[in-house]
């Protein structure tokens, strides 16, 4: 192996706070080849957003840094595209406007108005919503939105896909349309990925590898799960597979007894992210 | 087919109450009106009841179709005195004169409309822009917040000697397009309204939502796009709530303006016939009243109608 894809490299962040400065992560260090799907798992408030919105360019480490394709990454761009956990569709745009949005800027000169027009229809039509490209934001469903979003993150055509809770907010029968639509898109493309998320199964489902983060304050990665199962990988042959099931146990031994998080209440309070949900262990049947 | 258009029960009992509230709201406000205002004696004869109101309307309109005619004969005696000299004297260059007769009820409501929309746009044009710059600047608010609520509740009469001291030092000319009482008024309009629409559009914009502005950072839109695709968007419909304040404020404030600057608005009507006293002048200033009332609930329907076409937010523009 020469370089590798995207270092994240000793990386450490710590806010200055009213009440001093708050080291939320502690020398993460990772190395994620091309075409990789990473998932980052944890407790609420540990830091995997902090992690994320550094490799996005979002936020800036207090030590160490991120190198993506041997270049250090020091702003936002679209070739580090960012799928939101709340959709972030802007509610004035139509669905086709707002990929067209990002396509605009990054293929400016490059494609022709009608290449444009084709290439984001492409890109709707690869997450099921090329039926809907003249509908506003507030006239689809919760599931359609993130759907759009991440057509809208995958029409940058970008190197490196990140992904913060991207199906957290939906139901439990749509995330799992929408995790069917990314291992396609992921088999297609081929993308590297990072994901965060709060669900055992849907890392297991879709990740080559699952970064098991320890908890806050001063949060580092605690395990690295390497997923060694075929792909394309089908949720229910899944769940009666050993193996499948011997990873889920990894990972839920990992959260629960290594890092049981206690809940107290000036935790909550402090936790920025107090909304998040705890873990999810859905059963797999 | 029938039964489409025939109402239930139910439905027909909502609309008569939907009706009858309002009409019986303003059926007892005019009772009560009527009654007091049989009590009250004025130096100026009895206080207009509504009837006498309604009548002195009736008036209004007729002096005004009066004044047309007197200006439509006007002009044709006109046309026909220069024909005549042009089939006397070939050469003869028409001289046109215009009418000057003393401007009615409706040429007053004319005047004060155009002045309140040239003062709110002059406002507007000047609130949108400042309010998009200390809202994307928390600096820049913080220098200049305190200065718009030092002077946001100045009232205008305050503001109208200055006002017209600059504009007779300023505007000199021997031919002046616009007369200086209508420069006076609207200046002062633009000077008491613009205050809502900057400080709401800082509050909008400063509200962007920051998923939104991460979308545009990750995108690296420029500055400008940044500002008019993602920005004014999102800011719209406190921009818009802060146009509607204003609209409302500049119609309130010329009233004032007009009846100090005298220029021939609602306000020097209303002025004119207090000065004037005559025993119909209240009845014609109750007119008056009810007129700036209508007017003023119209230009905010107005703006209403506007945002529900310009925003894409359709749910604030039905409050």
């Amino acid at each position: 192996m020469d370089q590798p894809h995207l270092i994240i490299d000793h990386v450490s962040m710590a806010f200055d706070t009213p009440k001093g400065s708050f080291q939320a992560l502690d020398d993460v260090h990772l190395k994620i080849n091309k075409g990789e799907f990473v998932s980052l798992i944890g407790h609420s408030g540990c830091g995997k957003s902090t992690v994320l919105n550094i490799v996005a360019g979002l936020l800036e480490a207090s030590t160490g840094g991120v190198v993506l394709n041997g270049r250090e990454v020091r702003e936002p761009g679209p070739e580090r595209a960012v799928v939101f956990q709340n959709h972030s569709l802007f509610p004035w745009l139509t669905t086709y406007q707002n990929v067209e949005l990002g396509v605009k800027q990054v293929f400016r000169g490059r494609k022709s108005r009608a290449e444009m027009r084709e290439w984001i229809e492409h890109n709707l039509a690869m997450v099921h919503m090329e039926h809907a490209l003249d509908k506003r934001p507030d006239e689809i469903s919760g599931g359609m939105k993130q759907r759009v979003g991440i057509a809208r993150a995958l029409a940058m055509q970008p190197e490196v896909l990140l992904m913060d809770e991207p199906f957290g907010a939906l139901d439990a029968l749509t995330r799992a349309h929408l995790q069917d639509s990314l291992m396609e898109i992921h088999a297609q493309l081929n993308n590297t990925v990072i994901m965060i998320t709060h669900d055992v199964d849907e890392a297991v489902l879709l990740s080559d590898r699952i970064v098991m983060m320890t908890n806050g304050p001063a949060a580092t990665i605690g395990d690295v799960l390497h997923v060694d199962i075929e792909r394309p990988r089908d949720r229910i042959a899944l769940s009666d597979d050993p193996a499948y099931n011997g990873y889920r146990h990894d990972v839920l031994e990992f959260l629960y007894e290594k890092q049981r998080k206690v809940e107290d209440l000036g935790d909550r309070r402090r936790a920025p992210a107090a909304s998040e949900p705890p873990p999810r262990v859905a059963s797999a049947g | 087919m029938l039964s489409r258009f025939s109402l239930s029960g139910a439905e027909l009992t909502d609309k008569l109450v939907s009706v009858a509230l309002p009409v019986a709201g303003l059926l007892v406000f005019l009772l009560a009106w009527n009654l007091s205002a049989q009590r009250i004696e004025t130096s100026l004869g009895q206080f207009p009841g509504p009837a006498e109101v309604w009548q002195q309307g009736g008036n209004l309109v007729e002096e005004h179709r009066a004044q047309r005619e007197k200006a439509a004969a006007f002009y044709e005696r006109q046309e026909k005195r220069n024909a005549k000299k042009l089939a006397e004297n070939p050469d003869y260059v028409p001289r046109q004169r215009r009418y000057t007769g003393k401007p009615t009820f409706f040429d007053q409501i004319g005047t004060s409309l155009v002045t309140v929309m040239l003062g709110f746009v002059l406002a507007a044009a000047i609130a949108v822009p400042v309010g998009i710059m200390i809202g994307l600047s928390q600096s820049l608010y913080s220098a200049i917040n305190p200065l718009i609520q030092l002077l946001k509740p100045v009232s205008p009469l305050a503001w109208l000697p200055l006002v017209t001291m600059v504009v007779s030092a300023t505007y000199v000319s021997d031919d002046p397009t616009v007369p200086k009482s209508f420069l006076n008024s609207m200046i002062t309009v633009m000077l008491c309204c613009i205050w809502p629409t900057i400080i709401n559009t800082a509050v909008g914009v400063s509200g962007v939502s920051q998923d939104h502005v991460n979308v545009s950072r990750v995108l690296r839109l420029g500055p400008l796009t940044h500002v008019f695709k993602v920005v004014l968007p999102s800011a719209l419909p406190m921009v818009f709530t802060g146009l509607r304040l204003s609209l409302g404020i500049a119609w309130m404030v010329l009233i004032a303006a007009e009846m100090l600057a005298q220029n021939p608005g609602l306000g020097k009507f209303v002025w004119d016939e207090f000065q004037n006293g005559s025993s119909n002048s209240l009845g014609r200033i109750m007119v008056a009243v009810i007129v700036i009332g209508l007017i003023g609930f119209l230009l905010d329907r107005g703006m209403l109608l506007l945002q529900r076409f310009l925003s894409w937010d359709n749910s604030a523009a039905l409050r």
